[in-house]
């Protein structure tokens, strides 16, 4: 009997506490930066892909559900061919953002993506690109990276120095 | 021998140097310069290791371990702190340089010098200053040059100098600054420089082809194969992704590649994603031409349950497939695809071979080897890897002299070096013509074939007097084969090479006596005659008669049902009699894997699996079988094995209602019970349903990504993975994980050691046999007959006779081969077809190099070729490209007409 009463009693104190839930989709979530969601890939500040194909995100995907293939353009700049991410197996562990040497892949606070037909979920690179930095601005690998990719002469890099004269015998 | 390691107590193999014996214990120790198969230098100092007095000295000295010998009770340390310290020093100080590049690097995944970096801890750069930059050069075709990733190994330049013979990649400028590259930009010359790409431990040489659909090692499915370019039968493994053949690399054997292959093993491999590919089943003469498969069987039903069938085999095709073809059409009416004069000589091997007098030559053999003699054979162009095997023992006899001399161990590479300078093994190249193998020849002579055969014969006479009649010999034949016999007398284990490209058969029979003669108790003699494709031995140990005989046959009897087997008429006869053949035939099926003039004859034409879609055994020239399995899967495909197109067809035929599909380990059981000689042949892999521990073996290594979005674009839900039955690998990264028998091993991997040097955790010790024994069954077995088989038919001397030229082919090392000319990168290094005759055959039909040519052979007349000249020719003698893409089958040595054309 006495537990009866309390239960009813502590019931309606809760009448008074803050309540948590929101009226979604009415009123939005915040969300913060750090929030793992959507999967997209950003592009450098010069607006080039950042994505250089390297499949290390696919390595380190749990569920394995990023498929590309590397290509490369005239310059011998590398970028994905296709990049598909089936967003019905991903479980946004965010572990391809951590692999990603390059900073291109990004998870962001969006979650909204349900869909009626799973299909639907499978994200193609156009789907998956957007015009930004994201998170990291100011990152283009190119200019850090040895080779030249188009972006910038051996030697030009941050760190390099000018290309060694095979010719020369000075110490 | 024992060696204290860490205080462990272990046995190892006296003479082999500490790096060497610690990892034949399957410890780990990293290293950059040293090499299996080129030895040790010293010089990137990775492979420190602490050396003890004793068991009480506690100080110890810093050793290079692949610099010091193994003595007996020797006290060392991998894991003392200082040898650790400075491991990891070494790396860091080769770090300071070294590019951001991993992300866009090809090597990256599978890259020996990532694996030492994390072998020795080393992982934050301290250095804060700038890296050194180089310029790149351009390689050609084949090979990717980023110098920036060099860590100044020098393994590539003693590769590609010392161990393959190149001359054209050198160490440029000093101290730091030393640059790998050529003098200027340009294509690669050796033949050999694909493994670059595989003995550079960083990401300085890459495979080119590779680069235009790059794949990391880790997403590749990859299968055991065996190359099909030449009759050498390298071990390969084939590697694919997304449907698509993706790379060839290296399959250790340590009997026949050992680490190594040529170009056109490496890069012949695009045929298979070629758009010529055939796809889809045809049944011609009709409005849709493309058929189901039951269409195709229904439509064949009508004649094959009736009619009379003839059966083309095929040198290209595997045991399998020519044997159920065998089957299909009854033993009778079952030729080689080859004609006459091709049949003859192979069968003069065969029976050679069989008769066990002299041991069949292993690469392995010829690199043993203390004296080599070339007879007849362009080896250099016909079988890459074999000229490879001639030049080793030639340098490697010359290192074991050294040893001797200055009693340092052979594997203390630039010593003994040093120390050689010039000498070399005994070679003798009696060729047509000259090849780069020449420049290491002791002896060297260019003749045609009837006078090399007479040579030969000479020699024979020399070393067993009495069985040959050399009457007729003149006085400077025989004082050059009294010069090339006495060296011989001193050889211990010398091996004799020939081949069939002469299509002479005194070429080859002299080069056996040479053998036989040779071969005596205490001098272990081997034998070796190259043939033209990947499974002409296999193909001729079946005893089937010609293609000539299967014409005659067929335009005596008429109404016939061909059934054509993987082969391209057009290429392996003359025109003429391909022609005739067809307009004789009533029906023609034919099975193959690319578009060519043979599959446009065919009334039906079925999809053939090539070796990368299907399974089956080749025999190669040694009468090695060797298993090659399927590494594309071909679900929903029409693609499949012709075996298995010719076993539906013979279901049809006997009006089987259990349509029981063979696997291929059944139908060699069956090879083996109908033909005696293939015994044996059915060890050359487990059964289908073999497993460890209840396990398959995958074809993909455990870190495969991509599994659930690779389809999604089609279906979200995926596939169950495409399943085979007719071996013990399965398609999936689910199975057994530890080392597998050595003909099944799809891909080298070691935890740690990601790279290709992870092939010593593979081998019995480095540089040994893979454990478990080498892959591959000896068809052939050695006999010790005392009345061996010996020829005395000295030919007559070799007549120059205007107008009536003695036509041969000339191979190209690149751009030889039926399948691997449809490379687009061989291709560009492939020869336009060309005629080719000496300085004075120039001179008698009044020409000049470059002007156009006709050859008429009987009323045949072929297509205008440029003419060249090459001096080392003699006269009388023709040379015409051969084997190109696009190259017609010929009369080869038969006596043509040359005639200018304006």
């Amino acid at each position: 009997m006495f537990s009866h009463i309390r239960t009813i009693w502590l019931t309606f104190l809760h009448l008074f506490k803050r309540h948590v839930t929101i009226q979604y989709p009415e009123e939005k979530v915040k969300l913060h930066p750090r929030w793992r969601g959507r999967i997209v890939l950003t592009k450098d500040p010069d607006g080039g892909e950042r994505c250089v194909g390297c499949y290390l995100c696919a390595v380190a995907c749990p569920v394995d559900c990023i498929a590309l293939q590397a290509t490369e353009d005239e310059n011998g700049r590398r970028y994905p061919e296709f990049f598909r991410i089936n967003f019905s197996r991903c479980i946004f562990c965010g572990y391809c953002e951590d692999a990603c040497p390059t900073y291109a892949i990004q998870l962001i606070p969006d979650f909204e993506m349900a869909e009626y037909n799973r299909q639907n979920l499978v994200f193609e690179k156009e789907d998956l690109l957007i015009n930004s930095q994201g998170k990291y601005p100011g990152y283009n690998f190119y200019k850090v990276a040895g080779m030249n990719a188009g972006v910038k002469q051996k030697g030009e890099g941050e760190n390099e120095d000018a290309p060694v004269d095979i010719h020369s015998l000075m110490p | 021998m024992t060696i204290h390691i860490d205080n462990k107590t272990y046995t190892v193999k006296a003479g082999k140097n500490l790096l060497e014996a610690c990892l034949a214990q399957g410890l780990d120790l990293p290293y950059f310069c040293w090499h299996p198969a080129m030895g040790s230098v010293g010089a990137c100092r990775q492979c420190a290791v602490k050396v003890y007095k004793d068991e009480t000295d506690t100080k110890g000295r810093l050793v290079m371990s692949c610099m010091e010998k193994v003595t007996d009770g020797l006290y060392l340390s991998i894991d003392d702190k200082i040898a650790k310290a400075f491991r990891e020093q070494v790396i860091e100080w080769l770090m300071t340089n070294h590019p951001h590049d991993c992300p866009v690097c090809d090597e990256g995944g599978a890259c020996h010098l990532q694996d030492m970096t994390v072998m020795t801890g080393h992982d934050y750069r301290r250095y804060k200053y700038k890296k050194r930059t180089y310029t790149n050069q351009y390689l050609g075709p084949l090979i990717n040059h980023e110098m920036n990733r060099c860590i100044q190994c020098y393994r590539c330049v003693r590769y590609y100098r010392d161990y393959a013979g190149g001359g054209d990649l050198n160490v440029f400028a000093a101290h730091n600054h030393i640059y790998f590259g050529r003098e200027k930009d340009g294509v690669l010359q050796s033949p050999f420089s694909g493994n670059l790409s595989e003995v550079c431990p960083t990401g300085v040489f890459t495979d080119k082809t590779l680069k235009e659909h790059y794949t990391r090692k880790w997403d590749l499915t990859m299968a055991p194969s065996v190359c099909h370019h030449c009759s050498v039968g390298c071990n390969t493994i084939a590697a694919e992704r997304y449907g698509e053949l993706r790379c060839v690399l290296n399959r250790y054997n340590g009997d026949v590649n050992g680490y190594f292959l040529c170009d056109r093993g490496r890069f012949g491999y695009e045929f298979v994603n070629s758009e010529n590919r055939i796809k889809q089943a045809l049944i011609r003469n009709r409005t849709n031409e493309a058929a189901k498969e039951d269409e195709v069987m229904a439509h064949l039903q009508q004649f094959i349950s009736t009619g009379k069938l003839i059966g083309v085999g095929s040198p290209r095709a595997s045991m399998e497939s020519n044997f159920a073809l065998m089957q299909l059409v009854g033993k009778e009416n079952f030729y080689q695809g080859v004609s006459e004069d091709e049949a003859y000589v192979n069968r003069l091997v065969v029976e050679m071979l069989s008769s066990g007098c002299v041991h069949s030559a292993s690469l392995k053999d010829i690199e043993q080897a203390d004296a080599v003699v070339v007879i007849g054979e362009d080896i250099w162009n016909t079988a890459p890897m074999l000229a490879l095997a001639v030049r080793q023992a030639v340098v490697k006899t010359a290192a074991a002299e050294a040893s001797k001399s200055v009693q340092a161990p052979v594997w203390l590479d630039s010593a003994i070096k040093e120390f050689a300078q010039d000498e070399k093994g005994f070679l003798a190249t009696l060729t047509i013509t000259t090849s780069p193998l020449d420049d290491l020849a002791t002896h060297s002579w260019h003749a045609a074939p009837d006078e090399l055969a007479r040579l030969a014969f000479a020699i024979a006479a020399y070393l067993q007097p009495g069985k040959i009649d050399n009457t007729d010999i003149n006085e400077e034949l025989l004082s050059r084969a009294k010069t090339i016999a006495d060296v011989l007398k001193k050889a211990k284990n010398p091996v004799v090479v020939t081949g069939t490209s002469c299509y002479n058969d005194n070429v080859i029979k002299s080069a056996f006596d040479i053998a036989v003669a040779l071969n005596t108790s205490e001098r272990k003699t081997a034998f070796s005659c190259v043939m033209r494709d990947c499974n002409s031995m296999g193909l001729a140990m079946m005893e089937a008669p010609s293609f000539n005989v299967a014409n005659e046959a067929v335009k005596k009897n008429g109404h016939a049902a061909a059934v054509i087997l993987e082969n391209d008429l057009y290429r392996n006869v003359t025109f003429g009699v391909a022609n005739d053949f067809f307009n004789a035939c009533d029906h023609i099926v034919v099975l193959d894997s690319l578009h060519n003039t043979t599959t446009q004859k065919a009334h039906v034409l079925l999809p053939a699996a090539t070796f990368a879609d299907g399974d089956g055994t080749l025999v190669n020239n040694e009468g090695r079988a060797q298993r090659f399995f399927q590494v594309i899967p071909n679900a929903g495909s029409q693609v499949q094995e012709s075996w298995r197109w010719l076993r539906k067809m013979q279901s049809l035929k006997s009006h089987a209602v259990n349509n029981h599909a063979a696997f291929p380990d059944e139908l060699l059981h069956e090879l083996e019970t109908a033909l005696p000689q293939f015994k044996g042949v059915t060890e050359v892999s487990p059964q289908h349903d073999f497993t460890i521990h209840g396990e398959r073996i995958p074809r993909e290594p455990h870190r495969y990504s991509g599994r659930t979005a690779m389809l999604a674009n089609k279906n979200v839900s995926e596939p169950k993975p495409f399943s085979d039955e007719d071996s013990p690998l399965s398609f999936t990264m689910e199975g057994y994980r530890g080392v597998p028998p050595p003909m099944m091993t799809p891909f080298f991997w070691s935890p740690g050691w990601n790279s290709v040097q992870s092939v010593n955790k593979y081998q019995d010790e480095p540089g040994g046999a893979l454990r478990g024994d080498d892959s591959g069954v000896q068809l052939f077995k050695d006999k010790q007959a005392d009345n061996g088989l010996f020829f005395n038919d000295v030919p007559g001397s070799f007549v120059i006779a205007k107008d009536r030229w003695l036509l041969l082919p000339k191979y190209d090392t690149l751009g030889s081969g039926e399948l691997s000319s449809y490379s687009l990168a061989l291709q560009a290094l492939s020869p336009d077809p060309f005629i080719c005759v000496s300085p004075g055959g120039l001179h008698v039909l009044g020409v000049q190099e470059g002007d156009p040519l006709q050859i008429t052979d009987a009323g045949i007349v072929y297509d205008v070729l440029p003419v060249k000249v090459d001096k080392d020719l003699c006269d009388g003698v023709v040379l015409i490209s051969a084997g190109l893409r696009g190259s017609i089958g010929m009369n080869w040595g038969s006596r043509v007409k040359l005639e200018i054309r304006n």
